[in-house]
């Protein structure tokens, strides 16, 4: 019988070790594409920036702008969420933290409003087909975020908003702090609230020349704004993703090797336990047999 | 810098496709060309889908693809972003031709089904990049 239990706990230390080679590699792997995905937040930011300034310094200078992006709607009924997570799971409660978030908006919004999703990645789909409101989806995007995945979604939320069909719209990301905090987060992108110029620089008393005229390039503008704010949440939250899988799968890992210790202890004294008992049997046949002799 | 040269930038969501200096810059503005030069007034200029075209230091001409977007100029930087921008020295031909036949056979179909002013785009885009590879003969 403590023969068994010996091989018992060998089995056992065996399958926990499988796993945390698994737990180990899904780790490296995570940090090698969580660097990947910083950098391509590195890589769109002259553009993001470039892009909002312009823009604000124009609207800084024109009076007169009247675009359906910008345009308030008085009679707000239905609500866009574009609810950006992970396709896969294994990262914690990354997923979960983020739709709790964009309910949590959406609870939260007093007004007689209809909440409606889009959501992109197969986790956010997966819950809100059950809950219901989902008007639009984009799963399967990959590790590899592009900026022509993000465009299509500002493509139907703008269509969408001009049609009437959303009054306003919110996009829900996990805002990357670092491997170990991501903080879900949640930002109006319809109606366009155009940015304000940052500070006094130089730039802003420059007196520029238009082509064809301020207006027309601010209407230039506003779409693509539009897109690279999602392409920012887009690129957050996969960064974050990845930094939520890189601590779950350490932790898990860690937990592992503790498992295997606790295991391990476990199985040297059920092995000591069987040493001991053969022992006193065979000292005790000795015994007996002493006895005997006399 | 030499004399007469100044820095051209294009910039897309990806990355900063080229900072070089240049002598001569011309971009398809939406009203027609528009060509740069060395201390040009500050000036923004909103772009259309079409080839920018410039001179490098050492005189050579080289094309670029862009998908609109638009172009500021100030301090002798000329910065343009566009969403989509390829050399044309690194474009796939037949890739954009396949497109442009694509384009093509939308655009004749003409039923309600198909987005026009997208397929337009589509053309356009397609003709920039055969264009910016010297690849467009009709």
């Amino acid at each position: 019988m403590a023969k068994a239990g010996v091989r018992e706990y060998k089995r056992r230390i065996r399958s926990v070790k499988n796993t945390q080679q698994i737990t180990k590699a899904m780790k490296m792997v995570a940090a090698a594409k969580l660097r990947r995905a910083q950098e391509k937040a590195e890589a769109s930011r002259p553009y993001t920036e470039t892009l909002r300034d312009t823009l604000a310094r124009l609207v800084a200078v024109t009076a007169d702008i009247n675009h359906p992006l910008l345009t308030k709607r008085e009679e707000v009924k239905k609500v866009g969420y574009v609810v950006v997570a992970a396709d896969r799971g294994l990262c914690g409660a990354y997923n979960t933290n983020i739709i709790k978030a964009a309910n949590a908006a959406m609870a939260e919004d007093e007004r007689d409003v209809e909440a409606k999703i889009i959501a992109v990645g197969r986790k956010v789909r997966d819950f809100y087909r059950k809950r219901g409101g989902l008007i639009a989806e984009y799963v399967n995007l990959g590790d590899n975020i592009n900026y022509a995945d993000a465009r299509e979604i500002a493509q139907y939320v703008m269509k969408a908003y001009e049609d009437g069909e959303l009054d306003e719209v919110y996009v829900v990301y996990g805002h990357f702090v670092n491997a170990l905090r991501q903080v879900p987060t949640v930002e109006k992108i319809l109606p366009i609230e155009p940015p304000a110029a940052e500070g006094e620089t130089e730039e802003a008393f420059v007196d520029y020349i238009y082509e064809p005229d301020a207006v027309s390039i601010i209407y230039n503008i506003l779409p693509r704004y539009v897109g690279t704010q999602i392409y920012h949440a887009m690129l957050e939250s996969k960064a974050s993703e990845h930094g939520a899988r890189m601590t779950a799968m350490s932790n898990a890992t860690d937990n592992a090797a503790e498992i295997i210790e606790n295991l391990t202890l476990e199985m040297n004294k059920a092995r000591q336990a069987a040493i001991t008992k053969e022992i006193l049997d065979i000292v005790g046949g000795a015994e007996a047999l002493k006895k005997g002799g006399k | 810098m030499a004399e007469n040269t100044f820095i051209l930038e294009v910039i897309t969501p990806e990355e900063i496709l080229l900072r070089e200096e240049v002598q001569f810059v011309v971009v398809p503005e939406t009203q027609g060309e528009l060509g740069v030069l060395k201390n040009h007034a500050p000036m923004i200029a909103a772009l259309n889908i079409g080839v920018l075209r410039y001179t490098d230091a050492a005189g050579e001409v080289k094309k670029v693809a862009i998908s609109g977007g638009f172009m500021e100029v100030i301090y002798n930087e000329a910065r343009v972003l566009a969403e989509t921008a390829e050399k044309g020295s690194e474009i796939d031909v037949l890739r954009a031709q396949e497109a442009l036949k694509r384009a093509k056979r939308r655009l004749e179909q003409r039923d309600e089904s198909i987005d026009f002013a997208r397929a337009q785009k589509a053309l356009q885009r397609a003709i920039a990049r055969l264009k910016a590879a010297d690849a467009y003969n009709e």
